[in-house]
């Protein structure tokens, strides 16, 4: 199998320290690759390392974190070998991210406006009255409606969903290689969503971006993705395409997820749920982090699980891949 | 569903906001995000409500709570009339009515610890004494999903979904009967969700909440709702029992929406109604039906006169003047 690739992730670990010194493993290890003008999806739990990844891809982590190992190549080259001038220039251009939280993009004392003129200003050489007109356009794109206005406006007099869409529009203003989205479409409504996902999709035709989403949300995952990387506990458990994922996965955790999702087409009362909670970082288990919750463990999950190859490049991490078949028949 | 107590009473509530322009920011217009909002919930019940982005919810709920003041109408909190309770006298009631902010990131302090944001309700309105105080915060972290030791750090340092359970967490603190949840799940994967679903479901058999559950996500809401509240553009379009609801929608919009919503299976293909038409703004809203611009159905009339909300069937509720005339039929499956 040889795809060309974009962004290849390779053994990624990103470690915290808290207040009291203790190292938090966020990230531990975490490979993956995109390929041009596809999408990924980056799925797992809550705190399992999601947005710690996608940040540290763009080497933004916080004070208190480190990248402690691995490497980040986007076309070739090693993203946490450039220095900071360098890498100014692939954040935002090359590389752009919609947050998570809208609020930790956008500044609070600048009209939405201001701040996605500046964005285009910074890697287009193009008028400031040429980035207004394209500003206003990329708000229109986004949804919003009566956009000339809603430039002048601050970010605070947005609605959740429109700040979540003025940082879209912002993001994808300057037509990136790759657009990292972050939870994109958390604060919309179905129906704008859906709008969200057609743009992206045409973006994708017309300048072969390609997509890194980190969703929660598994409609979004079938609708869009073209492979799937599942996490648990800042570990990748499993990796394959859509179809292996949804439909032939093998890792527990990802069986788990699947059966906890709520449907509008099939109707159910209580909804299944992973018994116990996430592990924090500070007392992830031995082996396999899955420990404690998963259904087939048994003593040999006490060790590191193995690397399963099922072909095609779907890959999982566990110690009874095999085990784990004979139970998709139950949904 | 309730015990038939009335618990919440919002009669034509508005909230407009000033668009302000130029160097001496005059107004020039006004922002309606709430227009003429009407309706009831009762005591242990769960009312959905939905809407496209930007129709009003949180203007709604952050307004019900107060913490905006209301342009016109009335709110009646446990029969008792809130609308312009001065702040004194707004104190003891603020205790009963919390709210799940839709942005976790905005809605914590960054500079408190955990314990710190947790404890200032609880010490505020004396909740537990002292000494309990300790043990109090630890129960309410584990009840939400989270581990006991992270009491001593700060927001940033959580992922989204961590700091959503902990607004969670300090909403439920102070067992109130009325909470308004904005978007609360939307950053928990689907197994969190389910267990802090079924935690908020616990809760509420427990200390007899009340929730007006604001969501996008349809299939959340049906788990959790007794009703759904449907909004477009600052005004109710639809109001009725869930089962009603998903089984037959009357509200065209209402109808455009449970289409759009994607299904977790790459197998399984839909027919989405996709709404054509720019959204319209809350500055200048459509006349007659606001929802005439963008609605498959719309006729002459529609653009003259706005439909009034009446009830069609019992307990089902819809403004349009066409109601049932864009059926769900030929989209799923
Ligand atoms: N600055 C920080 N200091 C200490 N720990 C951190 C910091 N940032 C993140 N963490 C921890 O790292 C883990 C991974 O966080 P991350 O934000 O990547 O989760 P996520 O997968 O994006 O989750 P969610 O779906 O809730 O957004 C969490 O346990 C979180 O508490
Ligand atoms: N403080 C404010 N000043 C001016 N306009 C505001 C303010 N808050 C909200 N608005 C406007 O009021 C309208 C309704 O906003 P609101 O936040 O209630 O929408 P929403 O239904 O919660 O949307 P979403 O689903 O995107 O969160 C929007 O047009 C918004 O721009
Ligand atoms: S009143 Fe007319 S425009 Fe409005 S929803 Fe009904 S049919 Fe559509
Ligand atoms: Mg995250
Ligand atoms: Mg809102």
């Amino acid at each position: 199998m040889k795809e060309p690739v974009l962004l290849e992730v390779r053994n990624l670990k990103v470690y915290f320290r808290n207040d009291e010194g203790l190292e938090l493993r966020a990230v531990d290890g975490v490979s993956f690759t995109v390929p041009p003008g596809k999408t990924v999806a980056l799925v797992g739990e809550s705190g399992c390392g999601k947005s710690v990844t996608a940040l540290a891809i763009l080497r933004l982590v916080e004070a208190n974190g480190r990248i402690a190992g691995g490497e980040v190549l986007f076309e070739g080259k090693n993203l946490l070998a450039l220095s900071e001038r360098e890498m100014q220039r692939v954040r935002g251009k090359e590389i752009a991210i919609i947050f998570q939280e809208p609020s930790a993009a956008l500044n609070p004392v600048y009209t939405v406006g201001e701040q996605i003129v500046e964005a285009i200003l910074l890697h287009q050489s193009v008028s400031r009255e040429k980035a207004r007109a394209l500003a206003e356009e990329m708000l229109h794109l986004v949804g919003i409606p009566e956009p000339r206005k809603r430039l002048n406006e601050y970010p605070h007099e947005l609605s959740g969903g429109m700040k979540q869409r003025a940082m879209i529009a912002m993001a994808l203003s300057c037509r990136p290689k790759l657009l990292i989205a972050d939870e994109p479409t958390t604060s919309l409504d179905v129906t704008i969503q859906a709008q969200i996902l057609e743009l992206l999709r045409e973006l994708q035709r017309q300048i072969g971006m390609a997509i890194l989403l980190i969703t929660h949300d598994l409609g979004i995952v079938a609708d869009m993705a073209d492979e799937v990387v599942v996490m648990y506990a800042g570990k990748v458990v499993e990796r394959g395409t859509k179809y292996d994922i949804f439909k032939r996965c093998r890792h527990p955790y990802t069986l788990g997820l699947l059966r906890s999702v709520p449907r509008l087409d099939v109707d159910e009362n209580a909804l299944a749920s992973i018994p116990g909670f996430v592990p924090d970082p500070l007392h992830f288990p031995e082996g396999c982090r899955f420990r404690g919750r998963c259904f087939l463990e048994d003593e040999t999950c006490a060790t590191e699980p193995p690397e399963v190859a099922l072909g095609d490049g779907h890959v999982v991490y566990c110690h009874h891949a095999a085990l784990s078949e004979v139970c998709h028949g139950e949904r | 569903m309730g015990n038939g107590e009335v618990l919440l009473r919002v009669e034509n509530l508005k909230k407009y906001f000033p668009l302000r322009a130029g160097v001496f920011k005059k107004v020039v217009g006004w922002i309606r995000a709430v227009d003429g909002v009407s309706f009831e919930v009762f005591s242990g019940e769960t009312l959905g409500i939905v809407g496209e982005s930007g129709c009003g919810k949180s203007t709604l709920g952050m307004t019900i709570l107060r913490l905006l003041e209301p342009t016109e109408g009335r709110i009646f909190f446990a029969g008792q009339d809130i609308t312009r309770l001065p702040p004194a006298k707004l104190r003891p009631i603020r205790k009963d009515m919390q709210m799940i902010f839709q942005d976790p990131f905005s809605s914590l302090n960054p500079r408190m610890t955990i314990q710190a944001i947790l404890e200032e309700g609880l010490r505020v309105h004396r909740v537990v004494p002292r000494d309990a105080m300790q043990k109090e915060v630890e129960m309410l972290l584990e009840r939400v999903g989270l581990s006991r030791d992270y009491v001593r750090r700060f927001p940033h340092e959580f992922s989204g979904g961590q700091r959503q359970r902990i607004s969670i967490a300090r909403a439920i603190a102070l067992r109130p009967r009325l909470v308004i949840a904005d978007e609360a799940l939307s950053s928990l994967d689907v197994s969190v969700r389910a267990q802090v679903l079924n935690l908020l479901q616990e809760l509420k058999r427990e200390y007899s909440l009340t929730y007006l559950f604001i969501s996008h996500d349809l299939a959340v809401v049906r788990q959790i709702s007794h009703r759904i509240l449907v909004m477009y553009l600052g005004k109710v379009v639809e109001l009725a029992p869930k089962e009603a609801f998903f089984a037959r929608p009357l509200h065209p919009y209402s109808v455009a929406l449970i289409s759009a919503v994607p299904i977790p299976d790459p197998g399984v293909r839909k027919v989405r109604i996709i709404l054509s038409g720019d959204v319209p703004s809350p500055l200048h809203p459509p006349s007659g039906c606001r929802f005439h611009t963008r609605c498959p159905r719309a006729q002459e009339i529609c653009a003259m006169t706005e439909p009034p909300l009446l009830e069609v069937e019992p307990g089902h509720f819809v403004a349009c003047h066409f109601p049932g005339s864009l059926t769900l039929e030929g989209t799923s499956g």
